[in-house]
């Protein structure tokens, strides 16, 4: 699979948003990201994939292909959303150790970082560290195959 | 005063947030201090800083003085009889606890009833449900209407010789309802039980007298009445505050210590265990001084313009609907616009420099009740403006217009 590394994801992002000149840009592009991620089936909004912030609820699911990891997800709160949907574009698609090493600094080159403030009113901070468990869980269950060869 | 001249008293008032001048309108969740409140404890702390009541030296006296004049200034702003009825706590929540761990403890048994209502914070639901959990009592509720007043009818209905305590909100946080509590109260006491009302919102907007009100526990923080965080008073009748075990044991609460036997110190410092919150307490005086300056009726008349202003811009928004319809409201509007979440409101006001609360408001159960996720919220204290309402109606139509 030919998946561009997860730092110039992230340099993408940070470029795209070095072209807007306001608040209102930012926020209209992340809400516009929030509404294109895919549809989450509602099979998969179940108590035990909530990540639950203390004012939204964010489902989050994940699948473990090819020594890949692939995340879904959606949230109530389209901000919220939108931040996730970024997330996935940078995380997905990568291995367990690429996203367990990732540091994630577009966060706060793109001036978001009050969203992962340790509030409980947002969920993202545990977002990410949700989605560095699965990363966890897939290279743990990875390695106990290789010890079995 | 002119309002303009309150507003100078309030150096945060003047910053700015994003670039853009502050409108605070979280009051309910926190006041912000006027500057007689930061300088007294500036003061304190420059000149007098010691801890209080055994102390010989000057600075001991000082600060004894000063923290019980505080005392004495509080009794006068809730109508209390005596000072020994004034405990200081940390705020409301640890005040309901005390009560909950102390009387609670000493007078609810096994099938016995504690009444509170379905717009109760948080802080007034789950010290009873401790302790119902442990006494094997049952907690009621009197449910609410959807204008968000109180079914009184069924509150009559459910009061019966098992009812040992009515532990009820003056004002509701998430609402802005004033609570019918003269009318709880008698109620209450017809058939025998006890009455706590909970003070957090009444006490910076309403006239309050414990004593003509007949409440038999009032709790308040001082962090919503202009003053500093991590101090409130808990008044209780003198008569049940000496009858109650002690809260929790340490120094200051006791009278003599001996490894067999300890005996308590009189009220109200047998609910003070340890080095209390000298500075705050003390700070909070000149808040009440303030607001007794300033005056609750003219704080309440502008506050009441404030509410119906807003009331009407708000109603003239499509889609937005206010939550919480009570005739008897203080300054404060929860509502929900229609296609859009709470937060994400929250965040893009918060970019034009504009504070509301979004959320449950730690009022999960009445959240339910309405059958929504939370509310956005402004609530207005004596500074705010007509202008700042004007800037909030322009921001909800960008943020509206932004999320749709």
């Amino acid at each position: 699979m030919n998946i561009k590394p997860i730092h110039e994801i992230e340099k993408e992002i940070i470029e795209d948003f070095a072209l807007f000149d306001s608040w209102e840009d930012k926020y209209e592009y992340i809400i516009d990201m929030g509404k294109k991620l895919p549809v989450l089936e509602d099979e998969h909004k179940l108590d035990e994939n909530k990540i639950k912030g203390c004012q939204s609820t964010v489902w989050l699911v994940a699948s473990y292909n090819d020594g890949r990891v692939f995340f879904k997800a959606d949230s109530d709160a389209i901000i919220v959303k939108g931040l996730i949907s970024m997330l996935i574009n940078v995380l997905s698609g990568h291995t367990p150790t690429e996203i367990i090493d990732a540091r994630l600094d577009f966060i706060r080159e793109i001036g978001m970082m009050t969203h992962l403030a340790q509030t409980r009113s947002n969920g993202l901070l545990s977002m990410i560290k949700q989605m560095k468990n699965y990363a966890i869980a897939f290279q743990a269950i990875n390695s106990q195959k290789t010890d079995h060869k | 005063m002119a309002i303009l001249d309150l507003r100078q008293q309030f150096p945060i008032l003047n910053r700015m947030v994003k670039g853009k001048p502050l409108v605070y309108f979280d009051n309910a969740a926190t006041s912000q201090k006027p500057q007689v409140v930061i300088d007294a404890l500036t003061h304190y702390y420059t000149h007098y800083n010691a801890n209080i009541h055994r102390g010989i030296h000057t600075l001991a006296e000082e600060a004894t003085m000063a923290y019980e004049a505080t005392r004495r200034t509080a009794q006068e702003f809730i109508g209390a009889v005596s000072e020994e009825e004034i405990i200081f706590t940390r705020g409301t929540t640890e005040g309901i606890n005390l009560v909950a761990y102390t009387w609670g403890r000493q007078n609810i048994g096994t099938g016995d009833e504690i009444i509170i209502s379905g717009m109760e914070h948080h802080s007034n639901i789950v010290p009873w449900q401790i302790l119902c959990e442990e006494k094997g009592a049952v907690l009621k509720v009197i449910p609410v209407n959807d204008n968000g007043e109180l079914e009184m009818d069924t509150y009559k209905a459910l009061l019966s010789s098992k009812t040992k305590l009515v532990s009820v909100v003056h004002v509701s946080n998430s609402l802005g309802t004033v609570n019918p509590i003269k009318e709880i109260i008698e109620g209450a006491h017809q058939v025998g039980a006890k009455v706590l009302i909970d003070g957090a919102q009444s006490a910076v907007h309403l006239d309050i007298n414990v004593h003509e009100m007949d409440c038999d526990f009032f709790a308040f923080s001082g962090h919503k009445v202009y003053g500093p965080t991590g101090v409130g008073v808990l008044y209780g009748k003198k008569e049940l505050l000496e009858s109650m075990p002690v809260f929790q044991g340490g120094g200051e609460m006791i009278k003599e210590v001996t490894f067999e036997k300890t005996t308590y110190n009189d009220l109200p410092y047998k609910y003070e265990a340890g080095t209390p919150n000298i500075a705050d307490t003390i700070a909070l005086k000149a808040a009440l001084d303030f607001i007794k300056e300033t005056g609750k009726a003219t704080i309440r008349a502008h506050e009441e313009e404030l509410l119906a202003y807003a009331t009407a811009q708000f109603q003239a928004i499509p889609g937005l609907k206010i939550i919480g319809n009570a005739k008897e409201k203080v300054s404060l509007i929860s509502f929900i616009i229609k296609g859009v979440h709470p937060q994400d409101v929250g965040v893009l006001l918060d970019n034009q420099g504009i504070a509301v609360r979004t959320g449950h408001h730690c009022t999960q159960p009445l959240m339910a009740r309405f059958g929504i996720p939370g509310t956005i919220r402004a609530s207005f204290a004596l500074y705010n403006q007509k202008e700042e309402i004007d800037a909030l109606i322009t921001g909800l139509h960008k943020t509206i217009k932004m999320l749709s």
